[in-house]
């Protein structure tokens, strides 16, 4: 990442996104969200709240969940970026994918890739019970299931019982 | 939902920074997590003409124990904070305090400095600066001054800075001979609180309360020291009665507070009546 001394409107950057380097100049003012699902097609990162909240937005940056519609393209100049579809087996289903769609851990599926990217960037050993699992959820909604099947996807995608 | 058109700079010397933020007066704001000012660009609530990116001056990223000082430097992630051994180690309220703030995907970006910076009323990390007697240090190109967290918070989202300072970074005394408890209630974890309660506390071996801090967040417009309730206990052992008074008191000299969809003033006395009591009574046990 280089150092930006002048206050500009527009800047070239270059980040890895799913294994691969790109470059674009891009606004100031333009969201990181905006970004993948605009300029470089990955329609998987969702829009929900545009605030924080609900999490449909959630991408891996250096390995740590964060939202992708609180941050601008710019702060992530020399990052390295994930969404779902850099979490996509090129056949298939991931085995985290697959508890979600056996354990009716989505219905309309909108707030799956955030749950599915937040899960991405967690380890299992640091949620050990349910009640822990459930706090890591806090910070996706899901208008549709009642979380109980996301619950269920989760323990038997990190194979474990419930 | 998009922010509108700003000027971006990412410098990576405290000089330049504090050079932009005095050319543009008042015109410029420096972008830490983005956790707090990026919301508020998305809904048009604030519409800076230059943003300051300060993730490249290296020495933001500080965290360290000195003489007895845990320092916190402006561009420390809440993440990093909370993982830190060092904060569990010399300041455990702080690190009690962090879980609290946000969604983990929020504290990944967000900043302790940050929020304290952003001094919203119902932010966990204002009320923790409060109890524990932190400290501000503020720069200038002109000076640097240190204020003290009694004088930092002055209204809703408004604090002791001027708009040509930043907030380098936030000096939290270390130590644990002091008990330290602070809960709140949200609607989900991760969620503001709708009130909120923070202390420390040193009593003498057979239990009489030598010295305590209380604060209240989400009540009032800014964190709140309860003083009288602080007189109450001193000198006293922590008794049912004791319990009870201080949260009788503690609801009667709670601020009066915002009303939102979750819950009106009365209301949020009423709780931090309660929450005082549980953080009394847990750092009595
Ligand atoms: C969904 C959601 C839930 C949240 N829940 C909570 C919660 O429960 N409790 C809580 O406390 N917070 C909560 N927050 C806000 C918290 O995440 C922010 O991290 C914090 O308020 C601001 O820190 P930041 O580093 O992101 O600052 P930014 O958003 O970058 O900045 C916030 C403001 O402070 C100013 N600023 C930042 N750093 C400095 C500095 N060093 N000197 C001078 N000015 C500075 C900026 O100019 C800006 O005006 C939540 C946010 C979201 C999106
Ligand atoms: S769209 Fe980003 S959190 Fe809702
Ligand atoms: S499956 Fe519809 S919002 Fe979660």
């Amino acid at each position: 990442m280089k150092p930006v001394p002048d206050p500009t409107g527009r800047l070239a950057v270059s980040m890895v996104v799913n294994g691969r380097t790109v470059e674009r100049t891009v606004d100031s003012r333009r969201l990181l969200a905006d970004l993948l699902r605009d300029d470089l097609r990955l329609t998987g990162t969702h829009l929900g709240c545009e605030h924080g909240v609900c999490g449909a937005c959630t991408v891996l940056v250096d390995g740590r969940p964060v939202r992708s519609c609180l941050m601008l393209a710019v702060q992530a100049d020399g990052r390295e970026v994930t969404t779902v579809e850099g979490i996509t087996p090129e056949d298939g289903l991931s085995p985290m994918q697959q508890a979600f769609k056996d354990h009716h851990g989505l219905q309309c599926g909108f707030c799956t890739p955030g749950f599915l990217m937040t899960l991405a960037g967690t380890e299992p050993d640091e949620h050990a019970d349910e009640e822990s699992v459930r706090d890591l959820l806090a910070g996706n909604l899901c208008r549709c299931t009642g979380y109980e099947g996301i619950v269920d996807a989760v323990m038997a995608g990190w194979g474990r019982s419930r | 939902m998009k922010p509108p058109p700003f000027r971006y700079a990412r410098p990576d010397s405290l000089d330049e920074v504090l050079r932009i933020l005095d050319e543009h007066d008042g015109g410029a704001r420096v972008l830490a997590g983005g956790q707090s000012l990026i919301p508020l660009l998305n809904f048009r609530l604030a519409r800076p003409e230059v943003l300051v990116d300060i993730a490249l001056v290296d020495e933001f990223s500080r965290l360290a124990v000195e003489d007895g000082v845990l320092r916190i430097g402006a561009s420390v992630t809440q993440h990093a904070a909370e993982t830190s051994d060092e904060v569990a180690r010399h300041c455990p309220l702080l690190s009690k305090a962090l879980p609290l703030v946000g969604h983990l995907q929020n504290r990944a970006r967000g900043t302790v400095v940050g929020s304290i910076a952003h001094a919203d009323p119902s932010a966990e990390l204002p009320a923790v600066a409060l109890v524990l007697g932190a400290t501000m240090v503020v720069r200038s190109v002109a000076a640097e001054r240190t204020i003290p967290a009694d004088q930092f918070f002055l209204g809703p989202f408004t604090t002791a800075l001027e708009p040509d300072e930043m907030l380098l970074e936030v000096r939290f005394p270390a130590g644990t001979a002091a008990r330290t408890a602070i809960t709140e209630i949200a609607p989900r974890s991760g969620d503001f609180a709708i009130a909120g309660a923070a202390g420390r506390l040193t009593a003498t071996d057979d239990g009489t309360v030598a010295n305590v801090a209380l604060a209240l967040f989400g009540v009032g417009a800014v964190p709140q020291r309860l003083p009288e309730v602080e007189r109450l206990l001193e000198g006293e052992n922590v008794t049912p009665e004791a319990l009870d008074e201080a949260a009788r008191i503690t609801t009667a000299t709670a601020e009066a507070g915002s009303e939102d969809v979750h819950a009106d003033p009365a209301y949020r006395a009423r709780v931090a009546g309660e929450l005082t009591r549980r953080i009394v009574e847990e750092m009595a046990a």
